[in-house]
């Protein structure tokens, strides 16, 4: 007993510093955040709760209720991201000469910061610009297209390079699923005369269902939260048709200084975020057999 | 005639994989390959058709012009300065925090662990709001502490260094013990030398984190001298409204860092992740 006692105090005493970061950086913004978004804090007078307001205000606020439908639009790409990096996964998981230059490939943009996305993406979607010219002589479209001035496009284009920057973090995970299922398992299917295809739904699927539901919860997550990309390509133009919910509380917290708002708009994404998570969990549970 | 069509066959669906692998690599790959060959032509118009792929003129005219637009030299010098402090404190402080969860037992020990998990799920994107208002009352805005701080610690790096501790043989341990060596001289002399290639794969990581990141260094530093790169660069875009070219060449100077990290170190970034979802 004695010996775990000191043990206690030491592991304690070296928990310290971490646990104090984590406390005021991670849980107090969380929890007081959530308090503040039932309040009219601002720094110039008495901080008095408000009850509902805040939240009343954002749901008949057109940016706040455009932004949510987008961030549940971002979903869309869920799928899109979840398999194109299974098949990434798959199609570098060899010893294929130079396969370590295409796994690199596909990781670069995730190693990428967003401020430099959004310029190269810019310079992409440009009416004048490389996308445009690919996708008129490829006769898929007849004039220039505003991939990021068009209001019913722009939301898209801005899905589309979250799309590009995920993919290569989602096979870099299936890559090291795949890679830890035992070989025998597909020599014993082979011999057993399992082909390709049955090989893959029988075996590797069933095996990487962890790692799946993990990076479907995660990519959902990501969906949801949604707002980088929109501050470096369009800031929620044109005519905020590219609001997010977190970008909304983004603008109005950091460039309209209005708090309580912006917390209440990420308490509402956080309600979700917690609602899918679970629902997630729920519904993609591993089979017991 | 079984045994002739075969290797035609795997040879054909060889032909295959490399041409769907080589589709994908361009997606990925050719927004830099555009922005590279913008940054060093100096002739034509940018935005034209057909686009010029192949760089016309080639020359550094434009890298010099991002010298002069804007204080390049110092937004390197201050990316450096955060990437290297947050490395040295994340792997201190990381570690010290998996040490002890990892190899001893203690009371709360779940507990602790149970908060940390938390954090990942947290919807933690939005903490900069009330983040902002405490390091304003810290008296760290404006300073690379209000920076540094509140990435630190993460869950991600703690699961990591933890799991990177499991894997050091109990018998090292055990024998350190009945030396008499206090459990600061197991964790300092013994442990963090076992676990050095794992320290490594944390502080590669974080670097190129630190250095990526956007919009927290944002909100702290107000002072454009003391912007980091990946700030600094979009300041480039909208104050001085210089040319696309200079924009191009800017962008390139903000992530040939980073990317060399990357291509160098390959392997810690394939495997990053996985130690710490396990």
């Amino acid at each position: 007993m004695k010996l775990a006692h000191r043990h206690t105090l030491q592991a304690w005493l070296f928990l310290a510093p971490a646990l104090l970061l984590l406390a005021a950086f991670s849980f107090w913004p969380v929890g007081y955040g959530s308090v503040l978004a039932f309040t009219d804090y601002s720094l110039i007078r008495e901080t008095r709760f408000v009850g509902l307001d805040n939240f009343r205000y954002i749901f008949n606020n057109e940016m706040f209720v455009s932004g949510l439908k987008n961030s549940l639009m971002f979903l869309l790409m869920v799928p899109f991201v979840q398999v194109g990096a299974i098949t990434l996964a798959v199609l570098v998981n060899n010893r294929l000469p130079g396969i370590r230059l295409f796994r690199a490939a596909f990781y670069v943009p995730v190693v990428t910061t967003v401020s430099v996305v959004g310029i190269m993406w810019g310079f992409m979607f440009h009416e004048q610009g490389a996308l445009n010219y690919v996708m008129m002589t490829l006769k898929l479209v007849n004039a220039p297209v505003g991939w990021l001035t068009n209001d019913s496009l722009a939301l898209f284009a801005v899905m589309f390079v979250t799309l590009w920057r995920g993919l290569g973090w989602y096979m870099v995970m299936y890559l090291a699923a795949l890679q830890s299922i035992p070989s025998d398992m597909q020599e014993a299917a082979m011999l057993d005369g399992a082909n390709r295809w049955q090989r893959f739904w029988k075996i590797t699927v069933p095996m990487l269902r962890p790692t799946i539901m993990l990076c479907s919860i995660l990519s959902v997550l990501a969906a949801l939260k949604a707002y980088q990309e929109v501050d470096v390509l369009t800031q929620g133009g044109p005519m905020n048709s590219t609001f997010t919910a977190l970008y909304y509380a983004y603008d109005q917290g950091l460039k309209h200084l209005k708090l309580p708002r912006a917390l209440a708009a990420s308490f509402v994404v956080s309600l979700f975020c917690i609602a899918i998570a679970l629902l997630c969990l729920r519904y993609l549970k591993p089979k017991h057999r | 005639m079984q045994k002739r069509s075969r290797p035609l066959k795997t040879r054909l669906q060889l032909i295959g994989h490399y041409a769907v692998l080589c589709a994908i690599a361009v997606v990925c790959v050719f927004p830099f390959w555009w922005t590279l060959v913008t940054a060093i032509s100096t002739e034509g118009n940018i935005f034209a058709f057909p686009p010029t792929f192949w760089p016309k003129a080639p020359s550094f005219e434009n890298f010099i012009e991002v010298f002069n637009a804007i204080p390049i030299w110092s937004f390197f010098k201050n990316s450096v300065l955060i990437a290297v402090f947050t490395v040295f404190w994340k792997l201190l402080l990381c570690s010290l925090a998996a040490y002890p969860l990892a190899r001893l037992k203690f009371r709360g020990r779940k507990l602790v662990f149970g908060l940390i998990l938390a954090t990942l799920v947290l919807p933690s994107e939005v903490n900069f709001l009330v983040n902002f208002i405490t390091i304003t009352q810290m008296s760290l805005v404006d300073t690379y502490t209000g920076v540094i701080l509140p990435n630190v610690v993460t869950a991600v790096a703690i699961l990591l260094l933890k799991q990177a501790f499991e894997e050091v043989p109990q018998d090292l341990i055990d024998a350190a013990r009945v030396d008499g060596a206090s459990e600061w001289v197991i964790f300092s002399r013994i442990m963090l030398p076992l676990i050095t290639p794992w320290l490594a794969t944390v502080g590669i990581l974080t670097a190129v984190e630190s250095w990526n990141e956007y919009i927290w260094p944002s909100i702290v530093m107000s002072k454009p001298d003391e912007f980091p790169l990946s700030v600094g660069v979009l300041y480039l875009r909208g104050t001085f409204g210089s040319s696309t070219r200079v924009i191009a060449a800017g962008t390139l100077i903000t992530i040939v860092p980073t990317l060399l990290a990357f291509l160098f170190t390959q392997r810690f970034f394939m495997r990053g992740m996985d130690g710490a979802v396990k």
